[in-house]
């Protein structure tokens, strides 16, 4: 029962509140406080209820007209979602089939043709009075054709460098019957476009006499003159004794190999040699880079009239478009082949990064997107001065010619920087331990390696130097940049042909047989092709290259054998280190390595420290082994136990898809087999016993 | 004793001579097809043999193969002596091309040399790098 509200005073002095309850109690009741309010004890009167502010109606507007501010406010927030979400290629509302996809630059103008179109079907739905969102979107889009329709002009002709990175590549859905018309429109309207700027170039092209050259007809035509070039027109002429071949080079030059133009050429000590393009191999003969001597190659002129037939090489032209049904090939210079069978092999041009792309002249004579002879001619020239060279990539291409550049600049007093995104060199393709393993060789071959970065902006420095500036805010002032971030298959032909192109892996799409149409090849680094163990891939490397053009070269002579035998790929970081890999080695697969535990009685040949030890390349003669232990427990690798040579399986879904040989050599005949069986292990520690990893 | 770690999704194995000396507990299936060599089951030339190098393919292939398989075939004693003819033919025609066919050259190496996943007997790395 509620007494009094001072109950702290009751406690604190309890003789006073006995007399004071007693009080409260029973005489003065008047003087207890029972905490009520002393408002006036008045009764309710009807003045009390509440009182009307104003005309109802008046107030009823204001609410609602608050109510639909709201609610246009949150339809238009939503709509605006909805069309961000479909722009990004988050949502996919599959209104109809998507769009067919040519190339780069018809895509992008097709996908504004359609998204105009798009805007207007779904106004209907969004709310009538929702402000004017969906329209200013699309007002944006039709700004961009005017970009990409000057893009597409000189793509066709020269491309030294690829055109930046179409807007929104996104699968617009919308009504089939518009987007059919307005794809067909389009394309033709490109390729009337592109073959006009083609013959506008030829006349500009001094080929009066040599058009005459190319013969009318040729049993086997190949587009492209590469190294699955060589590789097929050696399979036609083995099965097909009286072969004649004609093979067309955009590039201009006889057949090469390109491995060395990032590796051996840079090791030799005979500039003469490397002048010429030759350099010493392992057995200490020397070579040219070249496949075969020019005389080699039958003349063109003489090719149709040869009895037993050959092998000629037309350089300098390309071929524009392909009548695939009729069998007819079109030629830039307006000449025309007729062909039996023919195999497209026309390789890659090197990505290129887009702020390298909207950059002036004065910066873009200082970078150098590095692929071919005359790239790597001008890069040795430059290197050749003892300058400071940058690398932007961190995969094969960038760390090989980093190891490359370092070793040459030690002579003349040069540098190099390596820049790339990843944690590590070959961050993508090795597990984490093993890439920060490479990088730490990298380093000790004397590059400076800034990882985790990429550059956001190019200028041009004093003295012709270039100054990059990386999103880590750091700068770097160079004389010289090699671009090295990747390859773009050259699948011009595929839109102004009819040839379909593989959307995820780039390249034209074939079948396990190479065969993109009938009587139609694809190889290379251009093909994207149905491996029958590994699934849908395109691979760009040398072995790759060589494989696949047999392959296409023996199915062009009636074999109609599939891809079976597995290529190979190997990287040199320097003449120390090496690695042979083959199949599906991509670092975002699970994996397993297994390493040769080193013993008192072991030294591999190439000592690493673990990670976390700086490296000293002079310590390779004898491995510190007085501190190892031989333990069975687990404990931390220690000096001279570690990932000096081992096998690593890559897997998915337990599978061995990929298997990566660190320092171990000729063992690429059982990994081949591994990968072919296609089975899952339960312990890879026994398969890797197969590879014998102990004995030398 | 060998032992393992994890470091992520990567999993590491270290092992020793000893646990690898026993024999593996897997075993690979018997290659199906062994690779072709010069003289085919039934008695033909492979032509696409890789040891025949860049003889078949070059601009006296004709001639080459002509000779080879008259040879081939030749019942005569010593054998190949009644293939005369097209042995000269195939020299004659060798004679015009020096850089393609020299004789005792050190600069120039046989295309045979390129051709890497055919050969079962791949050396080392490096050459595999001389060969491709």
């Amino acid at each position: 029962m509620f007494r009094c509200g001072s109950l702290a005073s009751r406690i604190a002095q309890p003789s006073s509140r006995v007399a004071r309850h007693g009080k409260a109690r029973g005489i003065n009741r008047s003087h207890c406080d029972r905490g009520y309010s002393n408002a006036s004890k008045k009764p309710m009167t009807m003045n009390d209820l509440p009182q009307p502010q104003g005309s109802w109606a008046k107030r009823h507007e204001r609410m609602q007209k608050k109510y639909n501010l709201q609610l246009a406010v949150g339809l238009g927030f939503a709509g605006f979602t909805l069309f961000a979400a479909k722009q990004s290629g988050l949502v996919n509302f599959y209104f109809g089939p998507g769009k067919l996809k040519f190339g780069k630059g018809v895509e992008s103008k097709e996908q504004e043709a359609a998204a105009v179109e798009e805007e207007t079907i779904t106004e209907p739905p969004a709310d009538v009075e929702s402000e004017a969102l969906p329209e200013t979107p699309a007002e944006t889009p039709l700004a961009a054709p005017i970009d990409t329709e000057s893009a597409a002009a000189p793509s066709a002709p020269v491309d030294t460098k690829p055109a930046s990175a179409p807007p929104t590549p996104v699968e617009v859905p919308a009504k089939p019957k518009q987007v059919e018309e307005a794809a067909i429109t389009e394309s033709s309207a490109v390729v009337s476009k592109s073959e006009e700027d083609a013959k506008s170039a030829s006349t500009a092209k001094e080929s009066a006499g040599k058009v005459s050259d190319i013969p009318e007809h040729v049993p086997y035509l190949i587009i492209g003159a590469g190294t699955s070039s060589v590789a097929a027109f050696r399979a036609i002429k083995a099965k097909d004794a009286k072969a004649k071949v004609l093979v067309i080079s955009g590039e201009g030059e006889n057949p090469y190999m390109r491995p060395p133009l990032s590796k051996e050429l840079w090791y030799s000590d005979d500039i003469e040699a490397t002048n010429k393009l030759r350099f010493k191999q392992w057995n200490g003969k020397e070579r040219s880079i070249y496949f075969e001597h020019e005389e080699y190659y039958t003349p063109v002129k003489e090719l149709a009239t040869r009895e037993n037939g050959g092998i000629s090489i037309v350089k300098g032209r390309k071929v524009v478009k392909l009548d695939v049904h009729k069998k007819r090939a079109f030629i830039d210079d307006g000449s025309e082949v007729s062909y039996d069978k023919c195999l497209i092999a026309t390789g890659g041009t090197p990505k290129s990064l887009p702020v390298f792309d909207n950059a002036g002249e004065d910066i873009l004579k200082n970078v150098t997107l590095f692929r071919s002879v005359s790239d790597f001619q001008r890069l040795h020239n430059v290197a050749q001065q003892g300058k400071h060279i940058t690398i932007i990539g961190g995969g094969f291409l960038g760390s090989e010619l980093a190891c490359a550049l370092g070793y040459k600049l030690k002579a003349t007093s040069g540098s190099v920087t390596q820049i790339y995104p990843e944690a590590g060199n070959m961050g993508r393709v090795l597990p984490e331990y093993l890439s920060k393993w490479t990088t730490e060789k990298v380093k000790s071959e004397g590059v400076e390696i800034i990882p985790n970065s990429f550059v956001e902006e190019v200028k041009s420095a004093k003295d012709e130097k270039v100054k990059l500036k990386l999103n880590t805010g750091k700068e770097i002032v160079t004389d010289h940049v090699v671009v090295a971030v990747g390859l773009e298959p050259n699948v011009e032909l595929a839109q102004s042909s009819g040839l379909e192109i593989d959307d995820t892996h780039g390249g034209f799409r074939v079948n396990a047989e190479l065969e993109a149409r009938s009587n139609l090849w694809v190889a290379g680094d251009a093909a994207c092709f149905f491996d029958i163990k590994l699934g849908r891939r395109r691979v760009e490397h040398h072995d790759h290259a060589i494989v696949s053009g047999r392959l296409a070269g023996e199915n062009m002579t009636g074999s109609g054998k599939p891809y079976w035998h597995q290529s190979m790929f190997w990287s040199d970081l320097g003449p120390e280190v090496g690695y042979e890999a083959i199949g599906i080695v991509d670092s975002s697969l699970p994996t397993v390595g297994v390493f040769a535990k080193a013993t008192a009685k072991d030294t591999p040949k190439a000592v690493v420290e673990a990670t976390g030890e700086s490296l000293r390349s002079e310590t390779e003669q004898v491995a510190d082994t007085s501190s190892l232990m031989h333990s069975s427990d687990p404990h931390a690798p220690l000096k001279g136990e570690d990932y000096g040579k081992g096998i690593i399986f890559y897997l998915r879904e337990n599978i061995v898809v990929g298997i990566v040989l660190w320092n171990v050599y000729n063992r690429m005949p059982i990994a081949r087999k591994i990968i072919k069986d296609g089975k899952s292990y339960d312990d890879l520690s026994e398969v890797a016993k197969l590879f014998s990893l102990h004995s030398e | 004793m060998s032992y393992c770690k994890q470091e992520g999704k990567d999993r590491v194995v270290f092992v020793t001579e000893e646990d690898h000396n026993a024999p593996a507990a897997v075993s690979l299936p018997e290659e199906d097809e062994p690779p072709a060599g010069l003289i085919q089951p039934d008695g033909e030339i492979n032509w696409a043999c890789p040891c025949l190098g860049g003889m078949t393919t070059g601009p006296c292939g004709v001639e080459f193969r002509e000779s080879f398989t008259c040879f081939h075939y030749s019942t005569a004693d010593p054998k190949g002596s009644d293939c005369f003819e097209p042995f000269s033919r195939m020299t004659e025609c060798m004679s015009q091309y020096p850089n393609v066919y020299g004789s005792k050259n050190d600069d120039r190496e046989m295309p045979k040399d390129e051709l890497t996943s055919e050969d079962s007997s791949e050396i080392g790395h490096s050459e595999v790098s001389a060969k491709a």
